[in-house]
């Protein structure tokens, strides 16, 4: 079994991502299960998204939530985020974090400091393997901040963590996004693969 | 075909693969999105509604079933409360064509005012209840219960949790076909429940419940895996936690699963008893199994016996960790040992940046600075008005309950000035009654209507003011305002929430009045309309007071550490130009442009 944990703020898309990686491996011929935050904790809450895969298509998933430390990747959209979830990854995962850190309200108002600085450092020491890339100038550069989902996707699909093709998730991508943003999204995809090509 | 199907999905397509030709419902997570794909995929001849709330859409089912239709009803828990009513009749009168109800319940809860398990109020109402695992289980349980519901002539509920409403797996759907037509509705003596129907009724409602758990027992639809001396009975999503927890050492374990929870498949627990040495219950909300396997004289460990948290959610950690503690034994799930981290800042849910709710909630602060007041706040997005800096909400009980609530305050305390806030969709599920309850008994409050054009919190469904139907039809939207004055309401504004020179004053101009007066705050949703424009920080104006932040708290607005000091900074991808900050910024440096 392959698990991917993606986590980030409501509003950034990790439902779409992860709906991608489950799309991969169903057409695959493997089992495929997603668990995802919908509800009141969307409008600017933290949301995570839970995929787990089949490595062959014998191989049954038992349930659609990772159990801590039985992730195989973390992407986390933000910084903070991707912090409060890395209990959720095996000791030798791999962490893709986005850099921009999103500072919420309460943090605005009060003193407490949140600063994603010190979080990225915190997670670089503490995770086998971690990629700090810029998803949101990849996203820009596609044309719309808004294919960050898609850009963290495409880092997944090079590390080959989900034993997925980067070719397959391409082609579950094109089935799940409307087909007026399939070059945009084509695009972010190989930008993210680029940002964690070693 | 294959497909990656939600288990609110699984249950719509199941439906519609058990030919059911009338969906009804009200919107309510974990529930909204099984009415929507019956909306959505739907083959000619199934009718679908968004009704005014729980209640009707289970009498519009009721009325299909008693014409001999297959009929679903879909809410959430908090629904059940609501409709209730009917549901509790409907199954002393019996139905023609097969009536399934559709829960979803909200273990943590996450989404939800309460944690209250339709599992226990199936045994209450003695209305049989079917229990979802997964997704693709839950595909299979909706045709089950559509099956049952017509050969016992009886409603069934399927109630499923949110973590199994929220999860995909793969599904093969088949094609939808028009469901068959149907005889129609046959006048008879018994579609009207009377004392001495009822009484008759309940006789074959009691004889049906031994009869139903023994079929349950002996029909497969409960299971008994494995053959260790460990039982564990569990039922839901906690089924699917217990495979993880268990898995490699399957060997020591017998796996009871209960998903028929009422009728209790008792012959089944007593095989399952008697093959084991230990029985543990892995359940989340009541200990439902775990009360039926003690009324057999077992001895259970789970919630009653303090091993298993009574409230909240489960996991395969918590689950795995308990079956250790309890038994001895050694499996491969533990929690994580992590170094402390940095401080993270907590991140609960707000109101969006350019919500209309910000500007009626700082409007009637605004308004009444310096007067007593009562902020009596109900179910939906602007609850969220709780949060600082706004703080506007001293009470969220129920759908509709600030109304009447506001009212029972007045009566204790005419001193203070009690508004009672309420969003559209709430108005017409359950404040019409509050308001005419207020204008007969004459009480003292403003009544303040958040009409954003939606229903935001479930997801924005249409309701009956937005004049759109889910059969695609665009007809006359009701108007809130008529039906205040029809009810008796003599003071009714309507006012942009967003322009606060228009706003205050009329909130002053209600406040002084007395009886019910209202307002009504009409201003869209902005997932429903494109951008105003993005205001932009004139850095020079700026002079970093946090006036916007301390008074607004809009998450588009940070502060910035900058050469010429702290600046506020706005992100314009939030950004929907709603003007509110540059409104009380005392510099007005924060003009809305495009
Ligand atoms: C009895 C009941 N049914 C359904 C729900 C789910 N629910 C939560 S908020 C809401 C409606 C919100 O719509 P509206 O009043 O228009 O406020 P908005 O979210 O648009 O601000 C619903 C249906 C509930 N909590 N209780
Ligand atoms: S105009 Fe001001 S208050 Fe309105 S959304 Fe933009 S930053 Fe927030
Ligand atoms: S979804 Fe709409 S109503 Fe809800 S907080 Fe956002 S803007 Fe306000």
């Amino acid at each position: 079994m392959k698990s991917a944990l993606l986590c980030g703020v409501g509003g950034q898309g990790t439902v779409l991502a992860s709906r991608i990686i489950a799309q991969a491996a169903m057409n695959s011929g493997r089992q495929a299960r997603t668990a995802e935050t919908i509800g009141m904790a969307q409008r600017g809450g933290a949301v995570v998204s839970h995929v787990r895969i089949g490595e062959t298509p014998e191989e049954r998933v038992t349930s659609p939530l990772i159990p801590d430390g039985q992730a195989d990747v973390l992407i986390g959209f933000e910084p903070g985020e991707a912090a409060r979830n890395l209990k959720a990854l095996k000791p030798d995962g791999i962490v893709i974090v986005n850099r921009r850190a999103i500072v919420p309200v309460t943090a605005s108002l009060g003193k407490s400091g949140y600063d994603g600085e010190t979080v990225l450092k915190w997670l670089e020491a503490n995770a086998a393997h971690c990629f700090v890339v810029d998803g949101d100038r990849a996203a820009q550069a596609c044309g719309s901040e808004k294919v960050l989902n898609v850009v963290l996707t495409g880092a997944l699909a090079e590390t080959g963590a989900m034993g997925l093709s980067f070719e397959g998730i391409k082609q579950a991508m094109i089935r799940r996004v409307k087909p007026a943003f399939v070059e945009m999204n084509k695009k972010a995809l190989a930008l993210g693969a680029k940002m964690v090509r070693r | 075909m294959k497909e990656l199907l939600m288990g609110n999905e699984a249950v719509a397509c199941g439906a519609l693969a058990a030919g059911v030709q009338v969906v009804a419902g009200y919107p309510g997570t974990p529930s909204t999105e099984a009415l929507e794909t019956v909306a959505k995929r739907k083959p000619d001849g199934v009718y679908v509604e968004w009704s005014i709330n729980e209640k009707a859409g289970a009498e519009v089912a009721a009325g299909a079933a008693y014409a001999g239709a297959r009929s679903m009803v879909t809410m959430k828990q908090m629904g059940l409360n609501v409709a209730s009513d009917p549901i509790m009749c409907v199954n002393y009168v019996g139905v023609k064509g097969g009536m399934v109800i559709y829960v979803a319940d909200d273990p943590g809860p996450i989404s939800s005012q309460t944690e209250q398990d339709t599992r226990s109020w199936g045994q209450f109402a003695k209305i049989p209840v079917l229990d979802c695992t997964s997704p693709e289980q839950a595909f299979e349980q909706v045709q089950a219960a559509f099956e049952l519901s017509e050969a016992k002539s009886m409603p069934v509920i399927l109630r499923s949790t949110t973590r199994v409403c929220h999860a995909c797996s793969v599904i093969d759907v088949p094609e939808f076909v028009p469901p068959e037509p149907v005889e129609g509705f046959v006048k008879d003596k018994k579609w009207v429940i009377f004392p001495g129907l009822s009484y008759q009724n309940k006789k074959k409602i009691f004889a049906r419940e031994s009869e139903l758990a023994k079929t349950f027992s002996e029909n497969g639809m409960n299971t008994i895996a494995g053959t260790g001396k460990i039982g564990i009975a569990c039922g839901g999503i906690a089924a699917a936690y217990t495979a993880d927890a268990i898995q490699g050492h399957e060997d020591q374990f017998t796996v009871f699963t209960v998903n028929t929870p009422y009728p209790f498949p008792i012959q089944a627990a007593r095989q399952f008893v008697d093959q084991v040495d230990t029985v543990l219950a892995f359940e989340e909300l009541d200990p439902y199994i775990e009360d039926h396997l003690a009324a057999m004289g077992v001895d259970v460990i789970g919630k009653r016996s303090g091993a298993v948290p009574e409230a909240g959610e489960l996991s395969a950690v918590v689950v795995a960790g308990i079956i250790e503690k309890q038994t001895g034994l050694s499996l491969d799930l533990h929690p994580t040992n992590l170094p402390e981290s940095p401080a993270l800042p907590v991140r609960p849910p707000v109101l969006c940046a350019g919500c209309p709710h910000r500007g009626a909630f700082y409007a009637v602060k605004k308004a009444m600075r310096g007067r007593k007041i009562i902020a009596l706040g109900d179910i939906g997005c602007y609850t969220l008005g709780n949060a600082m800096p706004l703080d506007m909400v001293d009470t969220c009980l129920c759908m509709g309950a600030g109304v009447t609530m506001a009212q029972g305050l007045n009566h204790v305390d005419p001193s203070t000035v009690n508004f009672a806030f309420i969003g559209d969709s709430t108005f017409f599920a359950s404040g019409i009654t509050g308001a005419i309850n207020g204008v007969y008994n004459q009480a003292d409050i403003v009544l303040v209507i958040l009409d954003n054009s939606t229903t935001a919190m479930t997801g924005h469904q249409p309701h009956p003011g937005t004049g759109v139907t889910m059969m695609g039809e665009r007809v006359e939207p009701v108007s809130i305002e008529s039906v205040l004055r029809g009810a008796g309401v003599t003071s009714v504004r309507t006012v942009d929430p967003l322009d606060l020179d228009e706003a205050v004053p009329a909130i002053q101009a209600a406040a002084d009045e007395k009886g019910v007066r209202a307002i009504i705050f009409k201003s869209p949703c902005i997932a429903i309309v494109p951008k105003q424009g993005i205001a932009e920080v004139d850095q020079d104006a700026c002079i970093g007071c946090k006036h916007c932040i301390n008074e607004l708290g809009c998450p588009a607005i940070t502060m910035m550490e900058t050469e010429n000091g702290l600046k506020a900074v706005i992100d314009p991808a939030l950004c929907t130009g709603c003007g509110l900050c540059n409104q009380i910024c005392p510099k007005h440096c924060m003009e809305v442009k495009g």
